[in-house]
């Protein structure tokens, strides 16, 4: 693909727009990564940790005698021995508690009930059948309906907890919401789940906690998505001495919002570690990572649109119910108890909307993560999505001109949303011309007609269409905070002598191909090339601190500030300039790489000013080339985009085919288009996934029915569809560089295309919604009118 | 993974496999590919104290024609019988079939008899046995039995061998006259176990009336289902849209799925007689190409 921007920068200098090969693939292509399961320290332990078999039960006891006897078995750490230090519970990141070993009661299936340390994993995950806990069971919760219908309370171990609500919380103005429903034309309502879901990285997560018991310094490697913002956290909870704590996250294989939390397993290796004065180390099993650490959405939704008698949307109310597990643990800014899900009105232009969410607790696994997602705007793009699309069909409309109809338009930005978002820039129709002239848009429909209109007709061709809006980049330090830890993030970046530099961030990479990326936009503002510098980031003892890498904040808010610290250093790499040409500072030009004295052909290159910052820095300024930022965005960005999905649904088995998907795009400028491309097309296909085969559910026990890779299913390059990318470019007008930030947009735009899709083909044999995911047996069902459950 | 502890073995010779075997009893379990039993230790399913590894005993790895039947030895992997110009010339069913068997790269590991000795009811070959009448050749120090397939598979995971025996081949039939067959799975991804599948099988007389039919059923009972009833009902009757929706009424009611997350019951009885529908179809018109 081409990019609608030339580069400044040649492609040697690789600077913004270039689409330079990753710098990083070379290890891991080669299999030369680093994970965690990578690292072996000199007399190291191996822990594994006995989980609950059952959903809900009282423990009356731990008999861990026999386990103790085995050879190689060191300790085996339980609830109430963590109690007597204080660590049987732990914070989570939206201000609950949680469990670290169970004490009284076990709340969901594969909750942490005991921890084995021995000198081979082998022993150890053997030694775990021979733990004896006995339990008496409870009845288990598996619904939020349930919960909330029930005397039974899960959470009976909190003094003020008199029911199982775990939030309530709202957002909009319910009068003029209710106002503008009474004098509506028309009401199009939408009852829809959004399932349970798992971000599944491929490497699970771990850590190796080695605490020096001579020092007490504690270098804890672990997979994290934010490393400084658990260091805060291991501080406030263990009570350790923060410039003790170093934490280090090497090659990390994928997070997705999974390697956010604090998990138990962290806990009780760095306890067990405390207490025994050896490495020790904790690697999840597939299952162990799939059934008890982050799942994301389990949103109930129930929403209304009111229209006018032109087909224009004048309000919208939402009603959500989640269901979140056994803890309230979702990570978000400490402000929104439903994350950002009120951005809901997504890409469209009126005036009120109302939004009340209620959160339950069941006796399911804890999380709440925002899997490939900023804090719920999954659920809401997917949601408004499907309900302008049944509204299109409702009023007889083309759903991609009903949405034209009803778009934010290109100069009302910045546009001040009824909840509250003031979206910094767009052009939907744009997206949404593109996207129609790539697909043929008018030539499917006539084809569609035409097919579909046969009444015996097996095969059925929809039209998915989904216009979304995100809000990722979080964030201004006014509105959003994690634990009190304000939402910036930094950059600092040091250019040697020789002009080659390295550049420290407090943003973490999971593989989104950071170390090409954030050395690409030094390039563009400095002109070193992009291959001279080092991108180091995951070392909390040797980069400036930051909130870390999700809600595709890394490039709105560390690249800003690695735009900006390279903007410094460019301020005094004039000075050094004007003393080394001896020229008068304002008289110099600049072009990426070289300082020219205007008018004449006398310049200096970067590189030679690099070296006079250590050998030849005239007096009175100080030596080096040096800085640091901290940036505080001053809003969100909003990337957006059309998405159209062509599919064929089979009446005979429910089964549904992709023949053809455009996805256009606008995350403002690219700085590496190659790998923006890389990126949405793995979130197409996460969230084909979700709309096509994949979810977790429970059976009336609270069995964890989604376990592992057999029952939880994750496509494979078989079953992805083909996508055809499109892009146009509106550059944010308050980021540095204009850029928006691309992780996240696929995996939230795309869920609602599919499902579109095959609501759109089957709208004229009487079907309304199906809920994701849309599966076979779901598809025939509504074509034949069985109920279907689940 | 992390399985419960057991001892190994790779004899290189059948006969020193099979005298372990009889030596070892209900302790020793016979590795060939072990993509399922690999993963049934790594769940602590399964905990054999000893493998008996036959990957080495070459002798067992082939797949050929003779005495006018196909015979595919132990160590013949899924992707050779995909691969096989053989096999595809002999039985259309198995040919349809083997590409759905699994994915790539449990196909290039995972062998045809150790799927059929498993008796998984989600497992896609004891349909297409079944359907083309084929039988299983097993041997033990004590000499050797050809069961037929019917016979071989009694239950969930539950095959006829007698201890001591192991699965040394597998013998599908040959029709001489036009034949066809059809394997049509739903599955939820690419190595998935089937929701539903369906193994046709379908020769023709000179007359062009059935000869022969073949139904077998993956997924839907407790074992991988003979449809013995549709298959004698089709015999001497002319092939064609109305005799396979009969078929299938009776496919749709012998059958008994489970309610489960991939369906409730009443849509996979409707997919088994959809797959029926169209699996005939298939085949009568692969016959039709030969006659």
């Amino acid at each position: 693909m081409t990019t609608t921007h030339e580069p400044r920068t040649s492609p040697e200098v690789g600077g913004i727009g270039h689409s330079v090969r990753r710098k990083e693939d070379d290890r891991f292509i080669r299999g030369a990564g680093n994970y965690l399961d990578d690292l072996n320290l000199p007399g190291m332990l191996h822990m594994a940790i006995l989980r609950s078999p059952v959903a809900h039960a009282r423990i009356n006891g731990i008999d861990s005698s026999a386990a103790m006897e085995i050879d190689g078995v060191l300790a085996v750490v339980t609830g109430e021995a963590l109690a007597a230090h204080g660590l049987a519970w732990m914070p989570t990141l939206s201000g609950d508690t949680q469990a670290v070993l169970a004490t009284d009661k076990v709340r969901f299936q594969g909750q942490e009930v005991a921890a084995v340390i021995a000198t081979d994993p082998y022993i150890a995950h053997d030694a775990l059948a021979f733990i004896d806990v006995d339990y008496d069971e409870l009845e288990a919760i598996t619904t939020p309906q349930q919960s909330l219908a029930t005397d039974t309370l899960i959470r009976d171990e909190k003094e003020d907890q008199t029911d199982n609500v775990a939030y309530t919380w709202e957002a909009g103005d319910q009068d003029t919401t209710d106002a503008a429903f009474a004098s509506a034309a028309r009401v199009v309502s939408l009852d829809t789940h959004y399932p349970r879901s798992h971000p599944a990285p491929l490497e699970t997560c771990g850590v190796v906690a080695d605490v020096n018991s001579i020092t007490g310094q504690a270098t804890i490697y672990m997979t994290s998505q934010a490393p400084h913002a658990i260091r805060t956290v291991f501080a406030l909870v263990a009570g350790l001495p923060e410039e003790k704590i170093r934490i280090v996250t090497q090659d990390i294989g994928g997070g997705f919002g999974n390697k956010v939390p604090v998990y138990p397993g962290y806990v009780v290796a760095t306890a067990a570690s405390l207490l025994i004065g050896k490495p020790v180390k904790w690697i999840e099993t597939r299952t162990e990572n799939l059934i008890s650490t982050g799942f994301a959405r389990d949103f109930h939704m129930n929403a209304e649109l009111a229209l006018d008698s032109d087909n224009r949307i004048t309000a919208m109310r939402a009603n959500i119910l989640s269901d979140q597990g056994a803890f309230f643990s979702d990570a978000q800014p400490t402000r929104f108890k439903a994350g950002l899900f009120h951005i809901c009105t997504g890409s469209y232009d009126f005036p009120s909307a109302h939004v009340t969410a209620k959160g339950a607790y069941t006796n399911k696994a804890p999380g709440g993560v925002a899997y490939r997602c900023s804090f719920r705007v999954t659920e809401a793009s997917y949601l408004i999505e499907r309900l302008v699309d049944n509204a299109a069909r409702e009023v007889g409309m083309d759903p991609a001109a009903f949405r034209a109809a009803n778009f934010i338009k290109e100069e009302q930005f910045p546009y001040l949303s009824p909840t509250g978002f003031v979206y910094d820039s767009g052009n939907y129709h744009g997206a949404m011309d593109k996207a129609k002239e790539m697909i043929g848009y008018d030539d499917w429909r006539a084809r569609q007609a035409e097919q579909n209109a046969d009444p015996d007709a097996t095969k059925l061709i929809g039209i998915g269409v989904a216009s979304f809006t995100e809000v990722v980049g979080a964030g201004p330090s006014r509105d959003y905070d994690i634990l009190g830890l304000k939402m910036f993030d930094s950059a600092e970046l040091r250019v040697h002598p020789t002009g080659k530099a390295i550049l420290k961030l407090g943003v973490q990479t999971q593989g989104q191909g950071h170390e090409t990326t954030f050395a690409q936009i030094v390039a563009e503002e400095l002109g070193i090339p992009y291959s001279d510098i080092k991108v180091m980031y995951g070392d909390t003892d040797n980069t400036p601190y930051g909130l870390g890498t999700y809600a595709s904040r890394s490039t709105p808010v560390g690249g800003a500030a690695t735009a900006v610290v390279s903007r410094k250093i460019r301020a005094k790499a004039q000075k050094l300039a004007a003393h080394l040409l001896e020229a008068a500072e304002e008289d110099l030009d600049w072009e990426p790489g070289k300082f020219t004295v205007r008018g004449t052909d006398q310049s200096v290159t970067i590189q030679e000013v690099a070296f006079a910052a250590y050998t030849n820095h005239p007096l009175g300024m100080e030596a080096g080339l040096e800085g640091v930022t901290y940036y505080d965005p001053p809003n969100m960005t909003y990337p957006f985009g059309t998405y159209i999905v062509v599919v064929e649904v089979d009446t005979g088995d429910g089964t549904w085919k992709v023949l053809d998907m455009v996805a256009v795009d606008d995350c403002g400028v690219r700085i590496n288009p190659m790998i923006v491309d890389g990126q949405i097309a793995g979130g197409l296909t996460e969230g084909f996934a979700k709309a096509n085969m994949q979810w977790i559910t429970f059976d009336d026990d609270g069995n964890c029915i989604g376990s592992n890779f057999m029952d939880y299913l994750v496509p494979t390059a078989w079953e992805t569809p083909r996508y055809r990318l499109g892009e146009t470019v509106t550059p944010s007008p308050h980021h540095p560089i204009g850029a928006k930030g691309v992780g996240e947009s696929a995996t939230v735009g795309s869920p609602a295309a599919f499902a579109n899709a095959v609501i759109d083909a089957l709208w004229s044999r009487g079907v309304k919604n199906i809920d994701m995911p849309v599966l076979p047996h779901r598809v025939w069902g509504a074509l034949n009118d069985v109920p279907i459950s689940p | 993974m992390y399985p419960s502890t057991f001892d190994y073995s790779a004899p290189e010779g059948l006969e020193e496999a099979l005298g372990l075997l009889s030596e070892l009893g209900d302790e020793g379990r016979v590795l060939a590919g072990g993509q399922s039993l690999i993963p049934m230790m790594k769940l602590k399913l399964a905990a054999p104290g000893h493998l008996i590894d036959i990957n080495g005993v070459s002798e067992l790895s082939y797949i050929r024609e003779a005495n006018g039947h196909l015979a595919v030895g132990a160590l013949a992997r899924h992707a050779d019988v995909s691969s096989s110009e053989t096999v595809s010339r002999h039985n259309h069913t198995m040919s349809s079939a083997a590409p759905w068997v699994a994915d790539p790269l449990v196909r290039n590991r995972g062998t045809l008899c150790g799927s059929v000795a498993h008796c998984d009811p989600e497992g896609d070959w004891n349909s297409v046995m079944l359907a083309v009448g084929a039988s299983v050749v097993a041997r033990s120090t004590s000499g050797e039995r050809v069961i037929p397939i019917t016979d071989f598979v009694v239950d969930f995971f539950t095959n006829s061998l007698r201890p001591g025996e192991m699965v040394t081949e597998v013998r599908i039939p040959k029709y001489q006259g036009p034949a066809g067959g059809a394997y049509l799975k739903l599955e939820r991804k690419v190595g998935d176990y089937a929701t539903v599948g369906v193994a046709t099988h379908l020769a023709l007389d000179g007359a062009g009336m059935v000869a022969e039919a073949g139904l077998g059923l993956t997924a839907v009972y407790g074992h991988n289902l003979k449809v013995t009833e549709a298959e004698e009902m089709m015999i001497g009757q002319a092939p064609g849209s109305e005799l396979f929706a009969e078929a299938a009424a009776i496919a749709a009611r012998t059958c008994d799925p489970d309610d489960n997350v991939r369906g409730p019951a009443s849509y996979k009885r409707a997919v088994v007689a959809e797959y029926t529908r169209r699996g005939f179809a298939q085949a009568l018109a692969m016959a039709k190409e030969q006659s």
